[in-house]
Formats: C-alpha cells, sequence, structure tokens
C-alpha cells in the first residue's frame, strides 16, 4: 500500500486572550502548504489541549500566545506531554514573544519560536524541517 | 492507530485484523448535510444528551481536503471541544484525502478501532456535501440529514440522493422563518416514500443545536431507531450487509492496488505510454489492450 504521510498539527490558544485572527491565518497558511491543521479555537484549557492532542495523534501542536503568559505556559504543557507520553510530539509557540525569552523556551524543550513577524514560510519550512 | 490507518501504513492492516472481531457492538449514526446546516453543532449538543445517560460517546468528522494543497483544515472539533476532557468522549478529525462521497476510506476503518474500543454508540460527521452522499449508507446504521430552512422549495426534497436515505430527518435552525413549512415538505417526502422494507417510519425533528432545543428528543429518536431495529433483528441484518459492503470495497481496494503496482512497472505499461505520447495510439484503446492482454481475464474469457 502506498503511505501517505502528512503532517498534522493542532492549532490552540491557551488562556485567556482572545486574538485568534493570527492563529486562524497560520492554520490556512499551513493547510496551503499541505498539512492537516486541527483548529480546536480559543481559551483551550492544558488539559484539553493534551487530550486533543492525544485523539487526534498530531505531530505538531502549535500554541498561539498574546498574553505574555508564554514561559510558564510552555513548560507547564512540556511537563504534561512528558507524563502523558507524548513527548514525541514537537510544540512550537507562535505570538507576543520578546526576544529575550526565544533561549529560555528553547532550554526548556520548545522546538521553535515564531514570535510576530515571522513570514509563513519560515513557519512552514521550519515546521518541514523538524520531520526531515 | 488512526493515524497508521489515514496514512495506509502496512501495520495498520494487520492490527486491524486482530481488532476486527472485537467491534461489532457500536450502534454507528451517520449525520449529514450541507455546510453549515450546523452538524458539528448539533453532534456537540447530542453528545451531552448520551452522557446525561452513561453512553461512551465516540465521534469521527470528516472535513474537506484541499484539492490544491492537499492540506485541511479541520474545524468541526472546534464545536466540541467541550467534551475534549470527557474521558468517555472519543473526538476525532479526518480530512478526506480527496476520496468521493465526502467519506474518507479510512473512516470505516476507525469506526472499526473506536468499535472495538468499547464506544456504545459512534457518531460520523459527513463533510458538508448533501445530495451525493451515499458513502454514509455503507457504514452506518442510522442516517441523520441536518436540513435548514429557506434552502430551497418542496422539490428539493423530492429530488433523488441522500434525503432519500434518512432516517431521521433534523430541522435545524428551527428559529429561522419557513421552518415548519420545511418540516411538512419533509413529511409529505417521507410519506410519498414506497413502505420501507424495514417498516422504520423517518421521522422529521426541529432542533436549535445552539441552545439544545429540541436535542433530547433527537437523542432519543436515535435510540429508539436502535431499539426498534434490535427488536426486530434488523441491526443484525445491516451489520452483516455492512460488512458485505465492506468486504467487496476491500476486495476491489486490495486487487486494484496489486494490480495497478503490477502494470505500473511492467514493460507494456512503459511501450504503451510511449506509443500515446508519439500519437501511435490513443489512451482509451491503449488502456483497452493492456487490460486485454492480462492472463486472469484471458483465463476468465476462455470460459465463458
Amino acid at each position: 500500500m502506498e503511505t501517505t504521510n502528512k503532517i498534522r498539527v493542532l492549532i490552540a490558544k491557551p488562556g485567556l486572550d482572545g486574538h485568534d485572527k493570527g492563529a486562524k491565518i497560520v492554520a490556512l497558511a499551513l493547510r496551503d502548504a499541505g498539512m492537516e491543521v486541527i483548529y480546536s479555537g480559543l481559551h483551550q484549557t492544558l488539559d484539553q489541549i493534551i487530550q486533543t492532542a492525544t485523539e487526534e495523534s498530531v505531530d505538531v501542536i502549535g500554541l498561539s500566545i498574546m498574553s505574555g503568559a508564554h514561559l510558564p505556559i510552555s513548560e507547564k504543557l512540556i511537563d504534561m506531554m512528558r507524563e502523558k507520553g507524548l513527548a514525541d510530539i514537537r510544540l512550537v509557540v507562535g505570538g507576543v514573544i520578546p526576544h529575550q525569552d526565544i533561549p529560555k523556551l528553547k532550554e526548556m524543550g520548545v522546538a521553535e519560536m515564531f514570535p510576530g513577524g515571522t513570514s509563513f514560510e519560515d513557519i512552514i519550512t521550519s515546521i518541514n524541517n523538524l520531520f526531515e | 492507530m488512526i493515524r497508521f490507518i489515514e496514512d495506509c501504513d502496512p501495520t495498520a492492516f494487520e492490527m486491524l485484523k486482530l481488532l476486527y472481531p472485537h467491534s461489532g457492538n457500536a450502534f454507528i449514526i451517520g449525520i449529514t448535510g450541507s455546510p453549515g446546516a450546523g452538524k458539528s453543532t448539533l453532534i456537540d449538543a447530542l453528545i451531552l444528551e448520551f452522557r446525561k445517560l452513561d453512553i461512551k460517546v465516540a465521534v469521527i468528522a470528516v472535513d474537506p481536503t484541499s484539492p490544491i494543497s492537499g492540506g485541511a483544515i479541520l474545524g468541526d472539533r472546534l464545536r466540541m471541544q467541550r467534551h475534549a476532557t470527557d474521558e468517555k468522549v472519543f473526538i476525532r478529525s479526518m480530512a478526506s484525502r480527496g476520496q468521493k462521497g465526502g467519506l474518507s476510506r479510512a473512516t470505516k476503518d476507525a469506526a472499526v478501532v473506536l468499535d472495538a474500543m468499547g464506544y456504545e454508540i459512534i457518531i460520523i460527521e459527513t463533510v458538508g456535501a448533501g445530495q451525493g452522499e451515499f458513502d454514509i449508507t455503507s457504514l452506518a446504521h442510522s442516517i441523520g440529514i441536518v436540513n435548514i430552512p429557506g434552502t430551497g422549495d418542496g422539490i428539493q426534497t423530492v429530488k433523488a440522493g441522500i434525503l432519500e436515505t434518512g432516517d431521521v430527518f433534523i430541522v435545524n435552525k428551527s428559529d429561522k422563518p419557513d421552518a415548519d413549512e420545511l418540516v411538512h415538505h419533509l413529511i409529505m417526502m417521507i410519506n410519498m416514500r414506497k413502505a420501507s422494507k424495514t417498516n422504520w417510519t423517518a421521522k422529521v425533528l426541529k432542533t436549535i443545536a445552539r441552545d439544545g432545543t429540541g436535542v433530547k428528543e433527537l437523542a432519543d429518536t436515535f435510540l429508539s431507531h436502535f431499539d426498534f431495529m434490535k427488536k426486530n433483528g434488523l441491526i443484525d441484518r445491516k451489520r452483516k450487509e455492512l460488512e458485505h459492503l465492506y468486504f467487496h470495497s476491500l476486495l476491489k481496494d486490495l486487487t486494484l492496488e496489486k494490480l495497478l503496482l503490477f502494470m505500473k512497472d511492467s514493460e507494456d505499461c512503459k511501450k504503451a505510454e510511449k506509443k500515446i505520447r508519439s500519437r501511435e495510439l490513443d489512451p482509451l484503446s491503449a488502456a483497452e489492450l493492456m487490460v486485454n492482454k492480462m492472463t486472469v481475464f484471458q483465463s476468465n474469457n476462455k470460459e465463458t
């Protein structure tokens, strides 16, 4: 049988900020790059994100965070992913991410960071590169 | 596991063989209807009703794959996220990956897995399409068709197509004008059906999925359809019928895959391609020639 492997991405917005335009536009760009994007919407708890990622068997979790809470959220989520045996899923984070936080996120185990202003092309290339 | 199925990974086939004997207990509901009719929102509300009865529910939600990029945005789940952390609810989105009929081939296999996992009700949501979506009838035991008011006159309800197959008709967004007219047309259409073999008379229900109006009745209707089928031995008959269809579609897929694999790399095929390019042969004759040349078909011809 011919295998048809596609990159599956969960796009989620944790927490309270309600700006989902960025997440939607990125979802669209990833679709156009041939990926399957599960869009789970606003105000997701970390439990919801973990459960959704499990049920949907995704390769990537993409968080869109504009609230400034990217550090604690990413740290907690990575802990939970390890705990639930999801350590092989890659976590990427986009949104309002100050440059000085990027090394910290990297150290935590976030695979890629896409601060505001990153081009679609860069996002797509980086995600594709994670699986080569 | 479902991921392996979607990716046509060979291990999936072996795993499915092991799981298959454990399936065959779930009640499978198909939900279809045009885009924006409220299928996902309705399913979200249905999950809530089934959970009140402590029934384990799985949902397979199919959304279209882009014919241009091969990618997809799977957004049905968005409407059902409040159930995400309920351990007795399993929601899986699938992309149609270019299969016609609105359901990916993998859907059936995924339903087998969820069935074997012990989910009592499996709801399959088709891509929003409508008149041509027959695939769902080869998967589900009960078909719910979601309609919305204001989308056409009475003649739409008597056209051939998916409407002929519905067991439960849902008039969603029934607070909109013309809902009663649509109910009326649907009832008329059902009355005009030939007395169906199963003697289950299709029901028409009004709902407003967003606030849950009428959804309890809808859940009850599906359950009573299931009861009805169980009492009359219809469910066994239906399961056997679907199993038969499953076998034949597998047979078709596997044969095609094997044959194509074999033919694609053959010398004959390369020759034919060359002849077509040089315009010595038209594609129709070339294809016919190749098939006729195959030994399987030749021995068949001799017998007949």
